[in-house]
């Protein structure tokens, strides 16, 4: 008998079978975690909305050869206002979709969790336009891929940094210029989100410039993952 | 050399292409197909055939259908006004078990799930706007599943529909009849609370 329990965040389901489920969860101490919710489809299965995507969830696995077993689930908190946004639920599977690409099996990274949990609480609470950016950007940096922002990639100029190049991992000035053009008020809320001054900058309204930070945090994202997230797609065409 | 005869194996593994069927389960639905009398075994491949020469989808609201139109819309008793949206053709037959309902349906074939790469472009989304003005469709209600690709079809449906002046309503969530509160989940009490209504005293 093997039991253990851990919390997560539910990041996506697959059906299994006539009423199962297969549930990726990127748990605080075990990493991602995929198992088996027996009946969770069922409309009066005991796990309810609980094992949907977004939720955190404190549970309890079986041990399985394979997959793991959930056998008991409890709510930390489930967001019912992602749940009833169209545009909010897509920004908060985006950012699943994120974890789930670069989340190992079985290895844990509480840092990680505590900024996915802090996201999804931030974007359930009021709907600011850099929380995706924003959790993009620090992902990259916890992961050892923070973009330069500060200076110059190429000279090290502080002054006339006018673009951001995606290959050379950061910003460059006028003269070593390459890659995407930036608006020097893009440039200030690179450089706020990533150093320091994160809850001001969340507290932007939306504009053009958290439009081309977006951008540019999904871009930085996808080139790390070495893959386009299918959601950023699926959610510009809706 | 494979431990059954050919037309044996060739059995065994198209049925174990089938859901829920493993190898074990392929081996004894084989072994039973083979005992069958040739009769048995003709009806079900003749069955089989049937279903896929026969079968198609209803061109109007892409529930399977015999023909060109599914026994729904060409059921002249049925109230054209109010369409009822569900994912699946078997979501149909859950709706019609209740037998509380008598308009038309349309299916969508799907959900949205935005990690699956499956969005409005993917389903029936198209066909179910064009069907409001010629059909003079007063109420829409959005029978998707309550989980959260149903539930963000559901979302993007009602943003769509709105502008088109046509009343949009949504299938209501609460607590399963014959079940115990205490193992409700928070999300599905509290729109069980939410969604409440008043009680005749008389």
């Amino acid at each position: 008998m093997s039991l253990y329990r851990d919390e997560g965040v539910v990041l996506r389901t697959w059906k299994l079978g006539e009423a199962d489920r297969i549930v990726v969860i990127f748990t605080k101490g075990h990493g991602k975690v995929r198992a088996v919710a027996k009946g969770v489809r069922k409309t009066r299965s005991k796990f309810g909305a609980r094992l949907e995507p977004t939720s955190h969830v404190a549970l309890q696995f079986y041990e399985g050869r394979e997959l793991d077993i959930v056998t008991q689930a409890e709510s930390i908190d489930q967001y019912p206002a992602l749940r009833e946004d169209f545009d909010r639920l897509g920004r908060a599977v985006t950012m699943l979709e994120a974890v789930d690409q670069l989340a190992q099996d079985r290895e844990p990274n509480p840092a990680v969790l505590r900024m996915l949990v802090g996201a999804l609480a931030t974007l359930a609470a009021d709907d600011s336009p850099l929380v995706v950016p924003a959790f993009f950007l620090k992902l990259l940096a916890l992961e050892g891929f923070r973009p330069e922002v500060d200076t110059c990639v190429a000279c090290g100029a502080e002054v006339d940094l006018v673009a951001f190049d995606i290959d050379s991992g950061g910003v460059l000035c006028r003269a070593c210029r390459r890659g995407q053009a930036l608006t020097p008020d893009a440039l200030a809320l690179l450089q706020r989100v990533l150093g320091g001054g994160l809850a001001a900058a969340l507290r932007e309204p939306p504009s053009a410039a958290t439009h081309d930070v977006d951008v540019l945090a999904t871009r930085a994202m996808e080139h790390h993952l070495e893959r386009r997230l299918r959601s950023v797609s699926v959610m510009d065409h809706a | 050399m494979s431990a059954y005869a050919a037309p044996v194996q060739d059995l065994i593994d198209e049925l174990g292409r089938l859901p829920g069927i493993g190898p074990k389960s392929a081996q004894r639905i084989a072994y039973h197909l083979l005992k069958l009398s040739r009769d048995d075994a003709l009806r079900l491949a003749h069955a089989i055939v049937e279903v896929k020469d026969r079968v198609a989808f209803c061109r109007r609201c892409f529930n399977v259908a015999e023909g060109d139109e599914c026994g729904y819309c060409a059921d002249p008793r049925r109230d054209p006004t109010v369409v009822c949206v569900v994912e699946e053709p078997r979501d149909i037959v859950a709706v019609e078990r209740t037998g509380e309902f008598h308009g038309r349906y349309h299916v969508l074939q799907g959900a949205i799930s935005p990690m699956d790469g499956i969005g409005p472009d993917q389903l029936k989304v198209k066909e179910l706007l064009a069907r409001i003005e010629p059909e003079g469709v007063q109420e829409v209600i959005l029978c998707t599943n309550p989980n959260i690709e149903g539930e963000a079809t559901a979302m993007y449906l009602s943003r769509l529909l709105k502008p088109v002046g046509v009343r949009v309503t949504r299938i209501a969530s609460g607590l399963p009849v014959g079940g115990d509160l205490e193992y409700a989940d928070e999300l599905t009490l509290g729109r069980a609370l939410e969604g409440r209504r008043v009680l005749d005293g008389d």
